[in-house]
């Protein structure tokens, strides 16, 4: 990957899809499952995590000519913690009620596996502009997988979405989803969803491939 | 805050809130290394002890952090010095019990900066317990992890002989059987608190 010199939209997109950080990498999965019981806290969790992977990307693409080799991790982990902090302390006083319900899994970004593999793998070979658009296209399919399993999670488990009533005809709320099992549920789910469309599109390839090596 | 007994601290951490299927701590060594009972095993001895040094690390840390008034420095000095005292310990057991580390080893650097046991950090902070109480609440989340993997490590031995359709290979059945697991658990909650 940081041999060949792809341009920067590549980058972008290949978060999105390809290279999913939820669905495809299992990168990242605690706060997916955790804090996706609604559409809004899905989304802040996925904002929350974006700010520190375009952050620390781009830290430490800057400064990969500096750290050595030995110390990385360790650097790394520096880097990171700081900007979680600067988030924690951002939404703290952006939305108190909004920090209650992300709990400490704001401070528990630092140990999202994805941020420190993408720092690893991506960042500190790259050069910074690369670096953002990684943590952009990165941060956009975490926030996509995200509000994906949070709007499943939302409409079945209490009929809302974004706190409107959905159903305003009555409905029998789904509570397992609310529970942490419907966590689970819903990632599976949508993992079914994804593991059926790749399926797919690899038979066409192949198809494809078939008819190209018959004529 | 009211004193808990160590038992229900310990209960509550093990099965009422257990971290892995309630709180989602320690996901990615629960579906990563939970394919096989032996190695579950070995991976649960590992986080026990990780856990128990978390603990107490943390435990004084909080400590110099009040008496600085720097709560601001939580996140970055907890996550260093548990992850460096990991480290320090792994090169004592290699030193003093060449057959300990054989066993634990390779599991030591991987959860040094595992979810499970920085959750298990914040939380006994949040909850203001004392050294004792913090010791037990690490026993106990340690207990419930293992317990967790050993359990879907056991279902998961037995999936690989089933026959799955193609999309439900891998981590789609091992979700499902988390969630079913999940809700098992759920049926703890009058336990405790």
């Amino acid at each position: 990957m940081g041999k060949k010199q792809s341009n920067s939209t590549d980058e972008f997109v290949k978060g999105l899809w390809r290279d999913n950080p939820v669905f495809i990498q299992m990168l990242g999965l605690c706060p997916a499952l955790a804090v996706s019981n609604t559409a809004i806290n899905a989304l802040a969790m996925g904002a929350a995590t974006t700010f520190v992977l375009v952050m620390a990307g781009l830290s430490v693409s800057l400064l990969r000519n500096f750290i050595p080799r030995e110390a990385r991790i360790v650097s790394y982990i520096c880097i990171i913690a700081t900007f979680v902090t600067c988030v924690d302390y951002a939404i703290m006083a952006i939305s108190i009620e909004l920090h209650r319900a992300l709990g400490a899994f704001i401070a528990l970004i630092v140990v999202n596996c994805l941020i420190l593999g993408r720092s690893e793998a991506f960042a500190s070979k790259n050069r910074p502009a690369l670096a953002v658009m990684d943590g952009l296209g990165m941060g956009a399919g975490f926030t996509a997988a995200l509000f994906f399993i949070g709007v499943m999670r939302e409409v079945l488990g209490s009929g809302t979405l974004f706190g409107v009533d959905l159903f305003p005809g009555g409905f029998q709320t789904w509570t397992v989803m609310v529970l942490p099992s419907g966590g689970f549920f819903a990632m599976a789910i949508w993992l079914l969803l994804v593991n059926r469309i790749r399926q797919y599109q690899a038979e066409a390839e192949k198809r494809a491939g078939e008819q190209e090596a018959a004529s | 805050m009211k004193d808990p007994g160590y038992w229900s601290v310990f209960l509550n951490a093990a099965l009422v809130n257990n971290f892995v299927l309630a709180y989602f701590l320690g996901i990615c060594p629960f579906f990563g290394v939970s394919a096989k009972l032996e190695t579950a095993v070995r991976m649960s001895g590992a986080v026990t002890f990780v856990m128990l040094v978390a603990s107490m690390c943390a435990f004084g840390i909080n400590l110099v952090l009040e008496a600085i008034d720097a709560p601001y420095l939580r996140i970055i000095s907890y996550i260093l010095v548990i992850s460096s005292a990991v480290q320090l310990v792994e090169m004592l057991l290699r030193k003093l019990s060449p057959p300990t580390f054989k066993a634990l080893g390779i599991f030591l650097p991987l959860i040094t900066t595992n979810c499970a046991i920085f959750g298990l950090a914040l939380f006994q902070t949040n909850k203001g317990y004392g050294f004792t109480q913090a010791i037990v609440y690490a026993l106990g989340a340690a207990a419930g992890f293992a317990l967790a993997l050993v359990l879907m490590a056991g279902v998961r031995e037995k999936l690989d002989l089933a026959d799955v359709p193609e999309i439900f290979k891998g981590t789609a059945a091992a979700l499902i059987v988390a969630g079913i697991l999940s809700m098992g658990f759920m049926g703890f909650a009058g336990l405790g608190r």
